[in-house]
């Protein structure tokens, strides 16, 4: 694949968020502003790229019997540099990000481009796909904050837009507009790209397997492990 | 005392609810929901690693890493002990009780990267509070959850056999869904307040 197809992949065709239905958590929680939507999707970007290439870079040293905790210790300790660099410099946006910081160490799309992507390509590849993931990963929380804050408490980044201000719907700020943004944009996804979202992104999920016992039927199975 | 600790209970089951109000957990919520029996078998075996994980958490931090000044390490020494402890609870109960094993090992393994475990036990922290505290915090938390997965799965029985819009279908008409049961969560918001005090 060319170098610009494995960069430009991750932020459209194949959107972690939007397309793939990977990390919703920190998609509902930190897109109440978009300050903090970007501040999440970038600390996320970074913590792709870097875990990316070291894994690709010790690809054929880590065992495949122990890969996942092998995976889950490079990524927190990313993680770690992030938060105290964070905590360093902006400590404003490490209060706001709270908890969701540390939590990125479990956002699947980062263990998930591990485990798809860069345990089976060289160095530079892993960066670049690393990099087009996390940045498409940013949009689409971009994309959301945009929507909710501007909709719901009439301002953009902080800046407050005249007429909004006065008429806007506070709900969507709260929890449950976080949920009812997030159905919202599935449904244009699907209506655009007329594929319906049926079930949930298990794609590089260590437990998609235990729970395609439970919750999906066996040839959901098949694909999520395929896809 | 009492008073405190159950404020701390209530809030945590009701008005902070982790997957309705934090979006903690969205994953299990949303992919293990469609049986009201496999949602109480996955409630409850996150309530179990919750109070385990922070047994072994709390004092970690309390007594290792702050007197180190090792605090830094939280959040790589919190994921591998919680990831450890879901293994070792497997293999425990796989061993020695194989009724309990049967009705919740299938739901450990997707405990481990469960964000919502790993938020309880980071908050229990950087809230402050005591070791009993952090209990009954983590207890909150996971009937909270439990609550939560219940009150959904039930919900989502009846969605399952409606006929949304073509697009809406699967994932977009469930985050809707679980977007007016947390607005009737949002109504708890001030009860423990007016409860309590």
């Amino acid at each position: 694949m060319k170098k610009s197809a494995i960069f430009l992949k991750g932020l459209i065709k194949e959107n972690p968020v939007l397309v793939l239905l990977l990390g919703t958590c920190p998609t509902l929680a930190t897109t109440t502003s978009v300050i903090s939507a970007i501040a999440m999707g970038l600390a996320a970007t970074a913590v792709l790229v870097c875990s990316n290439m070291v894994i690709s870079a010790l690809r054929n040293i880590i065992p495949d019997k122990v890969r996942i905790p092998c995976y889950i210790v490079v990524i927190a300790g990313f993680v770690s540099v992030v938060q105290m660099l964070m905590q360093a410099y902006l400590p404003d946006l490490y209060d706001m990000l709270g908890v969701y910081l540390a939590l990125i160490v479990v956002n699947c799309i980062i263990l998930g481009r591990a485990e798809m992507f860069a345990r089976k390509n060289g160095v530079v590849d892993s960066a670049l796909d690393g990099l087009g993931m996390g940045l498409g990963f940013t949009i689409a929380l971009l994309l959301m904050a945009t929507f909710r804050e501007v909709v719901g408490a009439g301002t953009f980044a902080g800046i407050e837009i005249p007429l909004l201000k006065t008429y806007n719907i506070p709900i969507l700020v709260a929890s449950p507009g976080g949920f009812f943004a997030f159905g919202c944009i599935i449904a244009l996804v699907a209506k655009l790209t007329n594929k319906p979202k049926e079930k949930m992104g298990c794609a590089g999920c260590p437990s998609a397997e235990a729970c395609g016992k439970l919750g999906c039927t066996k040839e959901e199975k098949e694909e999520n492990v395929n896809a | 005392m009492l008073k405190s600790l159950l404020v701390i209970l209530m809030s945590a089951v009701l008005v902070d609810n982790y997957v309705l109000s934090k979006f903690l957990g969205i994953c299990p919520f949303l992919g293990v929901s469609k049986k009201t029996d496999q949602a109480v078998g996955m409630g409850l075996s996150v309530i179990f690693v919750m109070l385990l994980a922070t047994l072994a958490t709390w004092p970690i931090q309390t007594y290792l890493l702050d007197p180190n000044g090792l605090g830094y390490l939280q959040t790589i020494v919190f994921i591998l002990v919680i990831a450890a402890l879901v293994q070792l609870l497997e293999m425990i109960l796989k061993r020695y009780i194989p009724a309990l094993y049967r009705s919740l090992g299938v739901y450990l393994p997707l405990i481990t990267t469960n964000c919502a475990v790993l938020g309880v036990t980071i908050n229990n922290i950087s809230d402050g509070y005591g070791f009993v505290e952090s209990l009954v915090s983590s207890l909150g938390c996971g009937l909270g959850f439990l609550l939560a997965m219940w009150l959904f799965a039930g919900v989502r029985s009846r969605v399952e056999v409606a006929v949304p819009p073509k697009s809406f279908k699967g994932i977009p008409i469930t985050l809707i869904s679980a977007s007016i049961v947390s607005m009737a969560f949002y109504g708890f918001a001030g009860i423990v307040e007016a409860l309590f005090k």
